[in-house]
């Protein structure tokens, strides 16, 4: 349906958009994400044919969007990031205005009421689009997308500014125009972007930076299954215990958050539950297991680490929000069952690696 | 275009702007008629002449929003990404603000129906005279919307279009300081608002008509490239 091929915007000396590929099948929806100014309004302007292209080129249903804009714009329908509605009309003139504009073929009447009916704003038709709410112009941009019935939406943004009941409402009316619709979605929420789209695409400085399903990208991109634990007890008994846990590749020592326990961090082997073995080896001592919960990356965490790897090229980040130094472990200490050489300090969040912690030395002096 | 054309006439009146911009001309054309009626001169077309001062000093009124106000307010997504041409949407524009100023001149027509139904006046002088007046308010309304298709706000619009505007009315006396006879002889040919006058003495002159035409296509066409140069910014 969308073929983008090596896309670039060049705005002076300044490149918005970099070499973007990608295409959309039919009937997909698509989110684009990507912190603001990322690049996503300026790729769905090209796409729409209100922005030209410096380089590359884009399709959509086999139409050029230069060289046979009108062919192509039929099949589009946009919401910009701002609503473009003109304020002194009504509802109903606004639409059959874009009615005319787009020289739609359907039965006008039937076709504008059916549109004001699926996104709701039939009971605002005669009012002034001045003396509308934001939620309510939201939903009359929409509406003007919907006039054609065109195959593909490109909507940018379309909660901005929503207060959250109208949000869940887009939301869901935008699910419901999935079904029968390709969609491109651009948003900065990820909630947004992980409730209603199947693929996400992330965009950062004009540069795709990933491009897969959202629990692809989860799976993918978060290596750490790790637990967080927090144990009432010693830095060293409790490293001490939990060291002779079998199928701990890693042990990180948080701090200690509440007085009398400390937080550590595991990172189980591959494929290896650990729960079970580390709660019975607690329970055996007499060590009471204040909480126990799985790491798992969320979109955010993703999102950040990948938005900011691309900026920085080292940082990423843990589920406690310290910045970890995201230089990758030396292989031989990810094969063997070392003890963590990773200490963080979470007063400042900074995080190093390669130093011994306290409890490892201490360990090792008691095992001596 | 027809839908751009429609939509940008019903707009004149859905603000006060249509209404004062037609107030203001109902108002002078009856006041230059009642003159004219009261010495009992059936010469109706003189009311142009007299009319372009009120003309230049009021259309940049009418032309000052056409395209620089839906960029301000980025309505201009909804056009450009519809399919439509540019031409299209330009060309729609520009007659519906040409349709607004014909409608503020027809009173004129119904005074010159009054003075027949009275007396005998030469209807070919007139016609040549309106046709001349609509033809110079095209070409001014052509050059007004080109003008707003370089800024986005309609404010500085209007008065840049005012400015060009007095510019070509006092051009041939600029001109004249100059002292060389070829440079106010150019001068006076390009001053197009002078022609209303003329258009009430000769008789068709196709040359003036060509000219007038050939402003108009060259301001509507210059619109459209600025239009298109936003794309490529």
């Amino acid at each position: 349906m969308i073929e983008v091929n090596s896309l670039s915007k060049k705005y002076g000396n300044h490149l918005a958009v970099d070499n973007v590929s990608f295409s959309i099948k039919k009937g997909e929806v698509v989110g684009f994400l990507g912190p603001n100014g990322a690049g996503k309004s300026t790729i769905m302007n090209i796409m729409t044919g209100y922005l030209s292209l410096t380089a590359g080129s884009v399709s959509i249903d086999e139409f050029d969007i230069m060289e046979n804009p009108e062919e192509a714009k039929k099949r589009i329908g946009y919401l910009p990031e701002i609503p473009p509605l003109y304020t002194d009309m009504t509802v109903k003139e606004y639409l059959y205005f874009m009615y005319d504009l787009k020289k739609v073929n359907f039965p006008k009447k039937p076709h504008i009421e059916e549109i004001m009916r699926l996104v709701k704003i039939d009971n605002v038709s005669g009012r002034l689009i001045k003396n509308l709410s934001k939620g309510y112009r939201q939903r009359v941009g929409i509406a003007q997308a919907l006039v054609g019935n065109p195959d593909l939406l490109i909507l940018d943004e379309p909660t901005v500014g929503l207060d959250p009941k109208q949000i869940i409402e887009i939301r869901n009316l935008i699910a419901r125009l999935g079904k029968n619709h390709t969609i491109i979605l651009s948003s900065h929420i990820l909630s947004e972007i992980q409730e209603v789209c199947e693929r996400i695409i992330i965009i950062n400085s004009g540069k795709i930076i990933a491009d897969d399903t959202a629990e692809n990208l989860s799976k993918n991109l978060s290596k750490d299954h790790s637990l967080s634990l927090r144990v009432m007890g010693t830095e060293t008994e409790i490293y001490k215990i939990l060291n002779s846990v079998p199928g701990i590749k890693e042990l990180r020592y948080a701090g200690s958050k509440e007085e009398g326990t400390v937080d550590y961090i595991l990172e189980p082997k591959e494929n290896c539950d650990i729960r079970a073995a580390v709660s019975e080896r607690l329970a055996e001592r007499k060590k009471t297991i204040l909480s126990l919960s799985s790491n798992e990356m969320t979109l955010e965490q993703i999102f950040l680490r990948l938005t900011d790897a691309a900026d920085k090229g080292t940082q990423l980040l843990t589920q406690q929000g310290a910045a970890v130094k995201a230089t990758e472990e030396p292989e031989e200490n990810k094969e063997t069952n070392k003890a963590p050489k990773v200490k963080i300090d979470l007063e400042s969040g900074e995080a190093t690696l390669g130093e011994e912690t306290d409890a490892e030395e201490e360990y090792k002096k008691e095992e001596n | 275009m027809s839908a751009i054309f429609k939509r940008e006439f019903k707009s004149y009146f859905t603000s006060p702007l249509g209404y004062v911009y037609l107030a203001i001309f109902l108002f002078f054309e009856g006041y230059f008629f009642v003159n004219l009626f009261g010495y009992g001169s059936p010469n109706n077309e003189i009311i142009f002449p007299s009319l372009s001062t009120v003309i230049v000093l009021v259309t940049p009124v009418l032309t000052m929003r056409l395209l620089s106000e839906e960029r301000r307010q980025k309505i201009d997504q909804a056009l450009l990404t519809a399919p439509v041409s540019v031409s299209g949407i330009v060309l729609g524009k520009f007659l519906a603000s040409f349709a607004v100023y014909a409608l503020a001149l027809s009173p004129v027509v119904l005074f010159e129906l009054i003075v027949t139904l009275l007396s005998s006046p030469n209807w070919l002088i007139f016609l040549n005279a309106w046709l001349g007046a609509m033809l110079i308010g095209a070409a001014l309304i052509a050059i007004g919307m080109f003008i707003s298709a370089l800024t986005e706000s309609p404010i500085i619009s209007c008065i840049l279009t005012l400015i060009a505007f007095l510019l070509l009315m006092v051009l041939p006396s600029l001109a004249s300081l100059a002292g060389v006879q070829w440079v106010t002889d150019a001068a006076t040919k390009i001053a197009f608002v002078n022609l209303f006058s003329s258009f009430t003495t000769s008789i068709f002159s196709v040359v003036d008509v060509i000219f007038l035409l050939s402003v108009v296509a060259v301001f509507v066409f210059l619109s459209i490239r600025a239009v298109e140069r936003r794309r490529w910014a």
